[in-house]
């Protein structure tokens, strides 16, 4: 995978931005597909189906543990990271832009079926807010606070809560990596207890908190318990905006994969990550936005066809998310099978001769039904 | 390759020709007699008219009241002519004093002599014929007989015509001679001997109708097809001025089709022809796996495009293979062994 993209390489991150920043008009035929704004805010409907780049320390910066695999991939082999712009996420920004900041948090439910690029629309939005200066809550996938958890310790805080340290360590990482400049910034107000000795007093800042649930694991999930308040009750009073944005948010409301050393099923509720996502995620806040994805695809015990809020939120978790503004995101359309099909014809993804031709096109948009990710696992060994 | 399907002449063995006389006339002749009674018989049970029961009534008040389940049409009852069942058998060839009837006898193979010295004299005529146009200087007839639609009688054919036994090598003499005898120009002279000798060959190119395109209400030209793929059946109808959108059983081919390969059996048919997004397609399918629903589906769109398109493209399609049924399907298990080719496994003790 990384050789085809090896000749590029050193064509230069340079010459490639320097030439990216110019919107040569439609006789430079890749100028097409691309479009030289990489600040989201000023996407507007004529840059749809267009792919826009985000230099590459930024998406470390934002984007510790957000970006779906495959696209990490396609970063690393391409040496920049390029993101189409659709019709929902333009959607969202304009919502976004236009709401009242006053009022209680609105929620996004975006949803769709497999591979039509949900995550990447969520990362849109993440993106587009960190450069607006929002805090940013990102939980990359709730699948995975949900099963394979190998440890699970009973909770000090409270007696009938189990506690997920690993998981809730490595997003503690993640979230100082991406929002450093916050938790200098935001003080706590109480003053909260670790165990017996430890404890953190008020008007520390919140990077305190974090720090010490990084070292001493035992208390990672309650650090993280800590934090979601804090940040919940503080975006309130207004001074900064808060993006609650968690992916695969029918995890919260399902069933886990877990079980207690008495092999009876753990239900999500007695998890205090999953119990303190859910307190976030209920719109008894205001001053900023939610927007959670559907995913069927690391979701527990739901058929493979479902797709719609209904079938995978199950009903208790449609009633708690109740007034939701939904979100569909469709297959490609032809617009933008033209522009990803271009872009990876630019980049000399697709080395067969015949892909190169307009029958060769058909046949990709045919087997791949515009879907966006049978298009990538299809392109993948051409 | 194994011969899928073969002649009844090829299979059917001549018992006849071989050995003496195995029954009498007067054996044939009473058989003969009893078959008519017992079919005015049989018309009386069945209600019908005696006169006028035909061989195939006869098959079927058998059939009505002998039900077999036996596979082979051969083992079941049947009641036939006596001339069908005991298969013909030369008389005796020689008289009460011993002397053979025929002047040939004594060579073994006479009527294949007498066959032989025949035709050589057919051609001995032609060509004196041949000779006396040239001697008088009159253009010979040259009117080209249609080889292509004809064929020589098959071993099988000519032996049974004889009620003699004859050797390959025999066989091909004679057929050399018949081709010489027909390479002559004025050859039409003996056509009506030769005519005895050649089947016409069954009409190999039928010709498959293609159905005319239909048009539905909204004016848009469609057609259907059919297709089979070991226990799947499929039913496509293909619509013109589409946008390459296809339809399985009412569901989307991305969803109902979650494998690549089966989408790409789905593509050739359109991709062959270049036709990729210019039709859309929905189809019905039941029966069968996966793989087979996806051939079958792709049998039957080939099928349906065949009257969208020009007959050399049909053409080029049969060739392609888009258009043939594949016969293959599961093979029977068989006694004795694990599966229809696996053996149990081998102990040596």
């Amino acid at each position: 995978q990384l050789d085809h993209g090896c000749a590029l390489h050193t064509a230069a991150r340079g010459g490639l931005s320097s030439v990216s920043s110019q919107d040569v008009p439609a006789e430079n035929p890749r100028a097409v597909f691309h479009t030289s704004e990489s600040d989201p805010a000023k996407h507007t409907e004529q840059h749809e189906g267009r792919l826009y780049n985000i230099p590459l320390e930024e998406v470390k910066a934002v984007f510790p543990h957000g970006l779906p695999y495959r696209f990490q991939q396609q970063i690393q082999t391409f040496n920049e990271a390029r993101v189409m712009v659709r019709k929902p996420a333009l959607e969202l920004l304009a919502y976004l832009k236009g709401s009242n900041f006053a009022h209680p948090a609105v929620r996004y439910v975006i949803y769709g079926e497999r591979g039509t690029g949900k995550t990447m629309t969520l990362c849109h939005v993440v993106h587009y807010c960190s450069r607006q200066g929002w805090l940013v809550l990102h939980i990359p996938d709730a699948h995975l606070w949900v099963k394979n958890c190998k440890e699970l310790l009973q909770s000090s805080y409270k007696k009938d809560r189990l506690d997920q340290p690993l998981q809730a360590s490595v997003w503690l990482k993640n979230f100082k990596s991406s929002n450093e400049r916050f938790l200098q910034e935001i003080k706590t107000q109480k003053k909260y207890m670790w165990g017996k000795q430890e404890s953190t007093e008020e008007g520390r800042p919140l990077g305190e908190v974090v720090e010490q649930g990084l070292a001493r694991v035992r208390s990672a999930s309650d650090a993280v318990g800590v934090v979601l308040r804090e940040i919940k009750q503080q975006s309130h009073r207004g001074s900064f905006r808060l993006l609650v944005a968690v992916d695969g948010v029918n995890a919260l409301w399902g069933r886990t994969s877990l079980r207690k050393e008495d092999k009876s099923p753990v239900s999500p509720e007695e998890l205090t990550l999953v119990h303190n996502l859910r307190k976030m995620v209920r719109n008894d806040w205001s001053g900023g936005a939610i927007v959670t994805t559907l995913s069927q695809t690391g979701s527990l015990f739901k058929p493979s066809s479902a797709y719609t809020p209904q079938e995978l939120l199950g009903k208790e978790g449609f009633d708690a998310l109740d007034p939701f503004v939904p979100i569909p995101v469709p297959n490609y359309s032809p617009r933008e099978f033209e522009s990803c099909y271009g872009y990876y014809l630019e980049r000399k993804w697709l080395q067969h001769e015949k892909a190169h031709t307009e029958d060769g096109k058909a046949e990709l948009r045919f087997l791949s039904g515009s879907n966006p990710r049978q298009l990538d696992r299809l392109a993948g060994p051409l | 390759l194994r011969l899928i399907c073969t002649t009844t002449a090829v299979q059917r063995k001549n018992a006849g020709a071989s050995g003496p006389e195995k029954y009498t006339e007067a054996f044939i002749k009473k058989q003969i007699e009893e078959f008519n009674l017992g079919k005015r018989h049989l018309a009386n049970m069945m209600g019908e008219d005696p006169e006028t029961f035909t061989q195939e009534d006869i098959d079927r008040a058998i059939a009505y009241l002998f039900p077999s389940g036996l596979f082979d049409k051969q083992a079941r009852p049947l009641m036939k002519h006596p001339t069908e069942v005991f298969p013909e058998q030369r008389k005796i060839q020689w008289g009460e004093d011993g002397r053979p009837f025929h002047f040939l006898f004594y060579t073994g193979k006479q009527s294949y002599y007498s066959l032989m010295h025949e035709t050589y004299e057919k051609f001995l005529n032609v060509q004196k014929h041949q000779d006396e146009l040239i001697a008088q200087d009159l253009p010979l007839q040259k009117e080209k007989r249609n080889l292509a639609g004809s064929r020589w009688l098959t071993k099988i054919e000519l032996e049974e015509m004889l009620v003699e036994k004859m050797s390959d090598d025999d066989y091909s003499r004679f057929i050399r001679l018949l081709e010489k005898l027909v390479a002559l120009p004025c050859a039409d002279l003996e056509e009506k001997y030769i005519q005895k000798f050649s089947k016409e060959v069954p009409a190999q190119l039928q010709k498959v109708l293609i159905e005319p395109l239909q048009y539905d209400e909204r004016g848009v030209a469609f057609s259907t097809g059919e297709g089979r793929r070991k226990t799947a059946s499929a039913t496509a109808v293909v619509y013109d001025n589409g946008t390459g959108k296809i339809t399985v059983n009412g569901i989307d081919i991305l969803h109902y089709f979650p494998v690549l390969q089966d989408r790409e059996q789905l593509l050739f048919p359109f991709q062959f022809l270049g036709r990729i997004g210019k039709h859309d397609m929905v189809c019905t399918v039941s029966g069968g796996g996966r793989s087979a629903q996806a051939g079958a589906i792709r049998l039957a769109s080939a099928k349906a495009l065949r009257s969208f398109v020009t007959e050399k493209e049909v053409e080029f399609m049969r060739q392609a293979g888009l258009l043939t049924v594949d016969p293959r399907v599961k093979e029977r298990k068989k006694p004795g062994q694990e599966g229809p080719r696996r053996k149990f496994t081998w102990k040596k003790r």
